[in-house]
């Protein structure tokens, strides 16, 4: 039983990397897929890490994949925000 | 079932290495062959994680991912941003083509050959009927530090000296002067995190996968990061010690192997019972010199006031203009 919701918990997750990949090869331009990528890629990590996180019973490994989870989080929200910096900044110089 | 999908999965894997190393190599735009190079190194990390060896694929994650990616991108800010690869002459083109894929099929030879001549004498099986002897229980690091330290010694002369070419060449790169308060909020979340792990995995290598390259690397990641959210960090330096920590990888290594030489006739002889704190003594100053070796590079050249000889570089504004003077 558990196994079926961890296994459905990364499918779910896996489904948010795929739209995620998706908008990024068809949105317009950097904000919007910026936009996609990130907030995608972020829910569909933290519903994989859950799923992970019901298959592997050692308390350890889970705690090592949550900080992984949160280490991921931050850098990329970080980098997403440094890319949209520097893309704003290159939108404004050529007005 | 199960292992049709893992099939499939190293096939995807292979398929799609292949496909990024071709892009790497054939597109015209140096930015997007970068960003692709970064990409295949991530992919190369998985494919070793794969093959179950954890230590390539941790070097190949920190080192070729990570650091090269840091070194090649701040490395093309020296050129035009419109940069492209020079075009080539079809008849330079289709011999360079020629010549990889000659070298493709000699490796492949190679590799298969190694596979179908094998004796029963491997060299893993040497290598673990001596493994109680090397004083390391991780085989990997006992060939790195132990049976092969020779091997070693010398890559790190060989990062020591690409580290001196770039010195001797340039200046360091101007810095960006564009500051993120929410990169330097994270930095210092970071850091402090890079400089356990790193410490973690020179700790560990002695009985997992984990060494000096990795740490050293990891080390330098730390720094690179520091160096991009507080650009200015560099003119704390001391440039002293900075010139020790670049050497003293090479130093303690030649040191503990004369000192072996003495006693057991051989260089880097390792006698049994010590040859366990001699590796960690010898991987610690490796991990600095790496490390220091991987930030220098990342500058691109001389820190300001590299040139004044031996004093402290002081944190004063108007350093850079006596940089030029010979002292």
């Amino acid at each position: 039983m558990i196994d079926i919701m961890a296994i459905l918990l990364i499918f779910f997750g896996l489904f948010f990397f795929l739209s995620g990949s998706i908008g990024l090869l068809r949105l317009p331009d950097v904000f919007s897929r910026l936009h996609a990528l990130a907030k995608a890629d972020n829910i569909g990590l933290a519903f994989v890490t859950l799923g992970v996180i019901m298959l592997e019973p050692n308390i350890l490994n889970d705690i090592k994949v949550v900080i992984i989870w949160l280490l991921v989080m931050a850098a990329s929200a970080i980098s997403s925000h440094l890319i949209a910096r520097r893309a704003l900044r290159e939108h404004r110089g050529d007005d | 079932m199960i292992e049709i999908l893992w099939f499939i999965f190293d096939i995807m894997l292979v398929l799609l290495l292949l496909a990024l190393a071709w892009t790497t190599c054939s597109t015209q735009d140096v930015m997007r062959a970068v960003t692709l190079f970064i990409a295949m190194g991530l992919l190369l990390a998985v494919i070793w994680a794969r093959l179950k060896a954890p230590d390539l694929a941790l070097a190949e994650a920190v080192i070729g991912a990570g650091i090269s990616g840091a070194l090649l991108l701040s490395a093309i800010k020296d050129y035009p941003s419109n940069l492209m690869v020079s075009h080539r002459s079809p008849v330079m083109r289709g011999m360079i083509n020629i010549f990889t894929i000659a070298l493709t099929i000699l490796m492949s030879w190679a590799v298969w050959h190694g596979i179908e001549m094998s004796d029963g004498k491997r060299l893993s099986e040497q290598v673990a009927s001596q493994l109680s002897i090397s004083g390391v229980s991780n085989p990997v690091t006992a060939v790195l530090l132990n049976f092969r330290a020779y091997d070693t010694l010398l890559e790190l002369a060989v990062v020591l000296t690409a580290v001196l070419t770039v010195l001797i060449l340039n200046e360091k790169r101007a810095d960006h002067k564009v500051i993120s308060p929410l990169l330097q909020g994270m930095t210092r979340w970071l850091v402090p995190l890079l400089v356990i792990t790193s410490g973690y995995l020179l700790w560990v290598g002695a009985h997992a996968p984990g060494g000096a390259f990795q740490a050293g690397a990891m080390l330098a990641a730390a720094m690179i990061l520091l160096q991009l959210a507080y650009p200015s960090i560099h003119q704390g330096f001391n440039l002293y010690l900075l010139r020790l920590l670049l050497v003293i990888g090479i130093l303690i290594f030649v040191l503990v192997g004369l000192w072996m030489m003495l006693l057991n006739d051989d260089f880097l002889a390792y006698s049994p019972a010590w040859a366990g704190s001699l590796i960690l003594i010898i991987e610690t100053a490796a991990t600095l010199s790496i490390a220091t070796a991987l930030t220098l590079a990342y500058l691109g050249g001389r820190p300001t006031g590299w040139e004044n000889g031996l004093k402290k570089s002081a944190s004063h504004k108007d350093s850079h203009t006596d940089n030029g003077r010979v002292k």
